[in-house]
């Protein structure tokens, strides 16, 4: 049985079509990652997972209970935070867990070693009102408010966005370790660079997955040349590159160009071409994909993506 | 389950004590009301400033002006000349009232003919005015039986009102009772509603609703403290009621809790309904406020008398819990009525609460939407 099983789930608000038949499992202890920009359809999912809205059409299954007919059951058993923080803003960050705790039937004490590397770092705010916590902070109360009661699933809307860098690299150890203890973790983030620390990854966009893989299997199944290049004018490289016959895409990578061709090229060859065109090129290497390569390869409307 | 019970009453005390909004609906708000009913908006009147025009200036007019002015209700403005003053002190704003005395005014008074006296009060405000002149006639009535004897005039026939249970007319017997019951219905409905759907804008029911609470858990939970408070309002009212305005309680004060008690229910009831069909706090504050508020100040009788409203008004007025709650209290503090005379009104009550609860559970969604 797997911890989450999801059959040709579609579900529209009205005329637009929010999820399109997706299907994907989710074993026991894994760490399953769903990445995707804003408005692909995460939230969603997760709260047809969470028993919070109801599919269109399609099963799904959350540690072998339908989430319709069962959704009880689910409740019982899954924790959940949600995209946005949804906590008491209010209520001290101990009077917060305390209560997710009472609600789930334990307390803090009893489930203390599963929460306990979390909580470590916010008990020293314990009295602060969670409202007054920093972003870090809130995730890592939501996430201590959500294992309070030792689900088997977690579900993790978007953790990490709209923290900082230094919160979201411990926020994800945090998850590595949760997944030691046989927590099967679904997590969604729009942050390509997160892939690679979850075991398996779907990619999702407009409703619609796109590949579903192991980050490294997916990189490696990437066969096509894909070229980085430097250069100090970016924008007309790009429309230039963009033109010619041997490119399959081009897009704008932080101060690099990622160039897609139709089929190898030497390295060489791309610099002095630019060069010859009176480009000024400090770089040109032939490059493993990212995520983000493999994702924008995917997806078949680029414009929507370029940030 | 009782422990998760307490726990959220503990939560939602914590909500209630550390939000200053709710704080000042809550306790604010019952103070200011019953201060305002009771000292600014008030149909009693004390000091009223009259003018007289004494055509007859003679022996019996002068002491019935004196008899006027004996009551302490009435302060003699200024004594008119001629007819064409009579506006005068109105206009001014000064006087209320003007007397009109006619000539030859001792004579006929006790040679038994008929006579009038004139009196002309300011329509600008007519419930004071109708006070006021009420309250002459009554004053007059009474002078005239002070000075002649039955034999007489054995042929006069005079009629005498006599107003029972508020023979003063005091406004405070109308306000408290009316008061309690907007109070409990803003703090009940109101406070439910708002903390409920608070819930829903902050996402927070997102994360109750993912949990092993049944519904009604979550709503007990949420309603019962306001329950406890706005109960304690009710009674804080009541003695302010009593001690201050001295409004008494002739019926049993265990019926009246109990009645108080019931109608809380009922209030909360419609504020969880409220509730269910608002997204956003805003909503439920405005729905509240519209749908509540204001029909239970103007439809129930506490401010106008349902009697003289349109037929629609009226049937609206029937379907405001508030106007059966206020019959209830009246009856129970003014008049004394047991259980058995307002029968009809619990009776409403009742009904009306378990179809609203009904409707809230029913209404009430385990999912988002």
């Amino acid at each position: 049985m797997s911890a989450i099983e999801v059959e040709h789930i579609s579900r529209s608000y009205g005329e637009v079509l929010a999820l399109d038949d997706i299907n994907f499992n989710v074993e026991e202890g894994e760490l399953f990652g769903l990445i995707g920009p804003d408005g692909a359809g995460k939230s969603t999912l997760f709260r047809i997972l969470t028993t919070l809205l109801i599919a269109d059409k399609g099963k799904a299954r959350v540690v072998g209970h339908d989430v319709v007919e069962n959704y009880k059951d689910i409740r019982k058993k899954v924790g959940y935070m949600p995209g946005r923080f949804s906590l008491y803003q209010d209520l001290s960050v101990e009077e917060n867990l305390s209560f997710f705790a009472t609600i789930f039937g334990t307390t803090i004490k009893e489930n203390y070693d599963l929460v306990k590397d979390i909580y470590i770092q916010i008990e020293p705010f314990k009295k602060r009102l969670a409202g007054k916590l920093s972003g870090g902070m809130k995730q890592k109360l939501a996430l201590c408010c959500a294992l309070i009661h030792k689900p088997e699933v977690l579900f993790l809307d978007e953790p990490t966005t709209g923290v900082d860098a230094v919160s979201r690299k411990e926020f994800w150890d945090m998850l590595q370790s949760l997944k030691k203890k046989n927590i099967a973790i679904l997590v969604s983030t729009p942050y390509m660079d997160e892939a690679s620390l979850c075991d398996r990854i779907g990619l999702i966009q407009k409703g619609k997955i796109l590949k579903i893989d192991k980050p490294q299997q997916m990189m490696n199944d990437f066969k096509k040349p894909l070229y980085a290049i430097k250069t100090n004018e970016t924008y007309n490289t790009l429309q230039y590159l963009r033109q010619q016959d041997f490119t399959e895409s081009v897009l704008p990578f932080g101060e690099y160009l990622h160039l897609i061709t139709r089929e190898r090229l030497n390295t060489e060859t791309i610099k002095i071409h630019l060069k010859q065109k009176g480009f000024t090129v400090s770089e040109v290497k032939e490059i493993k994909p990212t995520v983000e390569d493999i994702f924008l390869d995917l997806s078949d409307n680029e414009e929507s993506l370029i940030k | 389950m009782l422990k998760v019970f307490w726990a959220f009453i503990k939560k939602e005390f914590y909500h209630i004590i550390r939000d200053k909004r709710t704080l000042l609906i809550l306790f604010g708000m019952p103070l200011a009301q019953i201060l305002i009913f009771g000292y600014a908006v008030t149909n009693e009147f004390k000091d009223a400033e009259i003018d007289i025009l004494d055509h007859a200036k003679d022996e019996t007019s002068k002491q019935l002006i004196n008899h006027l002015q004996s009551s302490g209700n009435f302060i003699v403005n200024s004594n008119l000349i001629s007819e064409n003053e009579l506006e005068t002190g109105m206009k001014a704003g000064k006087s209320k009232l003007v007397l009109v005395i006619p000539n030859d005014f001792s004579k006929d008074f006790y040679a038994g003919n008929p006579l009038k006296i004139q009196l002309i009060a300011d329509g600008s405000d007519p419930n004071n005015a109708n006070t006021l002149v009420q309250y002459v006639n009554d004053m007059v009535r009474k002078f005239k039986t002070e000075k002649v004897s039955a034999g007489l005039n054995p042929f006069q026939i005079g009629v005498e009102t006599r107003m029972i249970y508020n023979p003063q007319l005091i406004s405070a017997y109308n306000f408290v009772p009316g008061t309690i019951a907007l109070i409990l219905l803003i703090i009940c409905a109101m406070l439910t509603s708002l903390t409920i759907s608070k819930e829903k804008e902050l996402g927070t029911m997102e994360i109750l609703l993912v949990s092993p609470l049944p519904p009604l858990l979550i709503i007990l939970g949420k309603v019962t403290p306001y329950a406890f408070l706005s109960f304690i309002n009710a009674v804080i009212v009541l003695l302010i009621g009593y001690f201050v305005f001295n409004v008494p309680i002739i019926g049993s004060l265990g019926l009246l809790l109990l009645m108080c008690f019931l109608y809380v229910i009922t209030a909360l009831s419609l504020g969880t309904l409220i509730s269910t069909v608002s997204a956003t706090q805003q909503s439920a504050m405005m729905k509240s406020l519209m749908g509540l508020m204001l029909p239970s100040m103007l439809l129930s009788g506490f401010i106008f008398p349902l009697a003289s409203m349109p037929i629609v008004l009226q049937y609206l007025g029937n379907i405001v819990p508030a106007t059966y709650f206020i019959n209830i209290l009246k009856g129970i503090m003014l008049r004394g009525a047991g259980l058995n005379i307002i029968l009809y009104e619990v009776g409403v009550l009742i009904l009306m609460t378990v179809v609203l609860l009904a409707l809230a559970m029913k209404n009430f969604k385990i999912r988002l939407e």
